[in-house]
């Protein structure tokens, strides 16, 4: 599913530079539920950028199912991202102005759908994280927990292959964060494959593999027993 | 193509982020407002101007007699100049290529009555090619012509106030009027852009009235307009050539200034020329002005806007947006507000102008007012400002890594 070979990345600070990944080799496949842990600084933030195709790389290699992700123009990379791709970050990233169901219909748009297609799409996924009756609120009318939704919700709409999320329960209290987890972890039993950044512990045993960076460099990588969230709701 | 999508998201935008939208369009607007007012009010200064110099020739040569204040070659102060009809012929012989059209005049005040109406007015007897120099409208039927002249006719061209005075609703060709106890058969009605007091007036060949008045061959003055391809040094040493040989033709002292007096409007003309000259750098200055200050304040418009959505620019990204579909939102959405509120601007200005046009005649200001196509050519003139203004910044920001649009708060 996802194949990345000693991939390099370094930020340059003033003169220096500042050399965040050094020689990363990561393995993921169909069906993962994958949680990249690490102190601030350690690098994962970026490695799941880079992923995500938001950064690019300065060496290595990356193959997303297949493809090669190497020297993209931004147009194709906005194909590959609307195609491959679905982003839950921490601070949800709704458009303001757009209520629940457009925001969600707005990758749709990108693949350009028509517009009664997409709808229905929209709402079929938010009906699917149980925001169907709020599909016209806009988000500063919904709670954090809620905005989460519509933005998984979001990430769902145009069927990626892999679901990129960064720091996913980071501005939501514990109990609406175990809500969440426990929708993440519905989708990854229904197939998905999940990559998710984060620095609690309880949110990363949630996983089913756990990456440990540190200094740039895969400390640790381990499968782990799965919590399941569901018990604490 | 007409992407109905595009439109809509481009709509959406506008209508939510209502604050902004004003903003950046009172922006516009108020510069189309200004641009309209001033430019306005500048041409309606022009407009007053160019009244008060009416719409005679700008490049007549009067020439009166006088008495002479100077004893000259034997002949004693106090002697009186008369033109006569030799006195026309030799101007025409001695500078024939510089005169463009050329009369002498006689005038009488007269009592005129039809029927039994009566008033006074002044007759003036001129050659056809008057016409041309008093810039005369023809209403009805035709003005002096040679064949008057030729043959003495009394006819009389009367001007519209006359008509409306004596004739009331009846049509005045044809019907004979009584000048100081002469009749003349009116062949044409005529008016004048200069009004009332040009209007007051009526016209006979000047030989009828010579040989009415008195059977001699007497003029009382002399009117020409010089060849409008003189330049201005051209025309005023024309005129002093005129005093000159008018001078010594009737052995008049070189300085006496009252024997004979040439009135040469090129004079004027050229102050008038360099003050219009000067109004209308004004204008462009002010247009000029106040579409940079528009330009300016749309640059910063959209500099600002593209600065506020780069949050939004980074998230679109993130979902799969391309660069193009970025800047042709932003740029459509900046175009439109910039037509709209441009298209506002002029219907506002031009309503004030409209409003207070009338009321500012008191400052000298008449008729203001601007053409539509130029304050199009203004609006649309914004409208690419904005559009500039807008593309850098938003091609910038299709640009940016949505990674550090994400980032920004």
């Amino acid at each position: 599913m996802l194949k990345i070979n000693q991939l390099h990345k370094s930020y340059p600070i003033g003169d220096s530079s500042l050399h965040v990944l050094k020689g990363i080799d990561l393995k993921v496949e169909e069906g993962e539920m994958v949680a990249i842990m690490g102190s601030s600084g350690s690098g994962k933030s970026t490695l799941l950028n880079i992923i995500g195709m938001l950064d690019e790389a300065d060496s290595g290699d990356y193959i997303l199912d297949g493809l090669p992700i190497k020297d993209l123009t931004e147009k194709k990379a906005a194909v590959y991202r609307n195609k491959f791709l679905g982003f839950i970050f921490q601070s949800f990233n709704l458009i303001n102005y757009k209520n629940a169901l457009e925001n969600v219909a707005l990758p749709l748009y990108y693949q350009g759908m028509k517009r009664k297609e997409r709808q229905e799409k929209a709402l079929f996924h938010l009906e699917k994280v149980g925001l169907a009756d709020w599909a016209q609120h806009l988000p500063k009318e919904l709670s954090g927990g809620q905005n989460q939704r519509v933005a998984i919700a979001r990430a769902l709409a145009a069927n990626p292959k892999l679901l990129l999320a960064d720091e996913p329960t980071g501005a939501l209290d514990t109990k609406t964060s175990h809500e969440i987890m426990a929708f993440i972890q519905q989708l990854n039993d229904e197939g998905k494959t999940i990559l998710m950044v984060t620095h609690e512990e309880d949110i990363a045993s949630m996983c089913k593999r756990v990456v440990r960076l540190r200094d740039g460099v895969i400390m640790e990588d381990k499968k782990v027993e799965q919590v399941r969230a569901e018990q604490y709701v | 193509m007409f992407d109905l999508d595009l439109w809509r998201e481009i709509f959406q935008s506008i209508n939510k982020n209502r604050t902004r939208s004003l903003l950046s369009g009172f922006t516009v607007a108020f510069a189309i407002l200004l641009f309209t007012i001033l430019f306005g009010i500048a041409n309606g200064l022009n407009n007053t101007f160019a009244e008060a110099f009416g719409t005679d020739a700008t490049n007549s040569i009067v020439i009166f007699p006088g008495r002479t204040s100077k004893a000259h070659k034997g002949l004693q102060a106090g002697r009186r100049i008369q033109f006569k009809n030799e006195d026309y012929d030799y101007l025409l012989d001695e500078f024939g290529d510089k005169v463009q059209y050329i009369t002498s005049k006689v005038h009488r005040n007269v009592n005129a009555s039809y029927k039994n109406k009566k008033n006074n007015y002044q007759v003036r007897a001129v050659h056809p090619e008057y016409m041309f120099i008093e810039n005369t409208q023809i209403k009805d039927g035709r003005y002096i012509n040679q064949n008057d002249l030729n043959n003495n006719v009394k006819v009389a061209v009367i001007g519209k106030v006359v008509e409306d005075d004596l004739f009331l609703k009846t049509n005045p060709i044809g019907k004979y009027i009584n000048l100081n106890g002469i009749q003349y058969k009116i062949v044409g009605v005529f008016t004048d852009d200069e009004g009332y007091n040009e209007e007051n007036v009526i016209y006979t060949p000047l030989t009828t009235a010579q040989k009415l008045y008195g059977n001699n061959d007497y003029i009382d003055l002399m009117h020409l307009t010089f060849n409008p391809k003189l330049n201005y040094n051209q025309a005023i040493s024309f005129g002093n050539n005129i005093t000159k040989k008018m001078k010594d033709r009737f052995s008049v002292a070189r300085s006496d200034q009252r024997a004979i007096r040439v009135q040469n409007m090129a004079e004027g003309t050229k102050a008038v020329g360099q003050m219009t000259f000067g109004l209308n750098v004004i204008i462009l200055v002010i247009g000029f002005g106040t579409l940079i200050a528009g330009v300016v304040g749309i640059s910063n418009i959209m500099i600002f806007i593209v600065k506020e959505r780069t949050k939004e620019i980074g998230i679109r990204k993130a979902l799969g947006a391309s660069p193009r579909s970025i800047v042709s939102i932003i740029l459509i959405e900046s175009i439109i507000i910039t037509a709209i509120a441009g298209y506002f601007g002029l219907l506002i200005g031009m309503g004030v102008l409209e409003l207070v046009g009338p009321s500012l005649k008191t400052y000298f200001i008449k008729d203001p007012g601007v053409s539509t196509s130029l304050v199009i050519g203004a609006t649309i003139t914004l409208i690419l400002a904005g559009a500039i203004a807008g593309y850098l910044p938003a091609k910038k920001a299709s640009r940016i890594k949505p990674i550090v649009a994400l980032r920004n708060d």
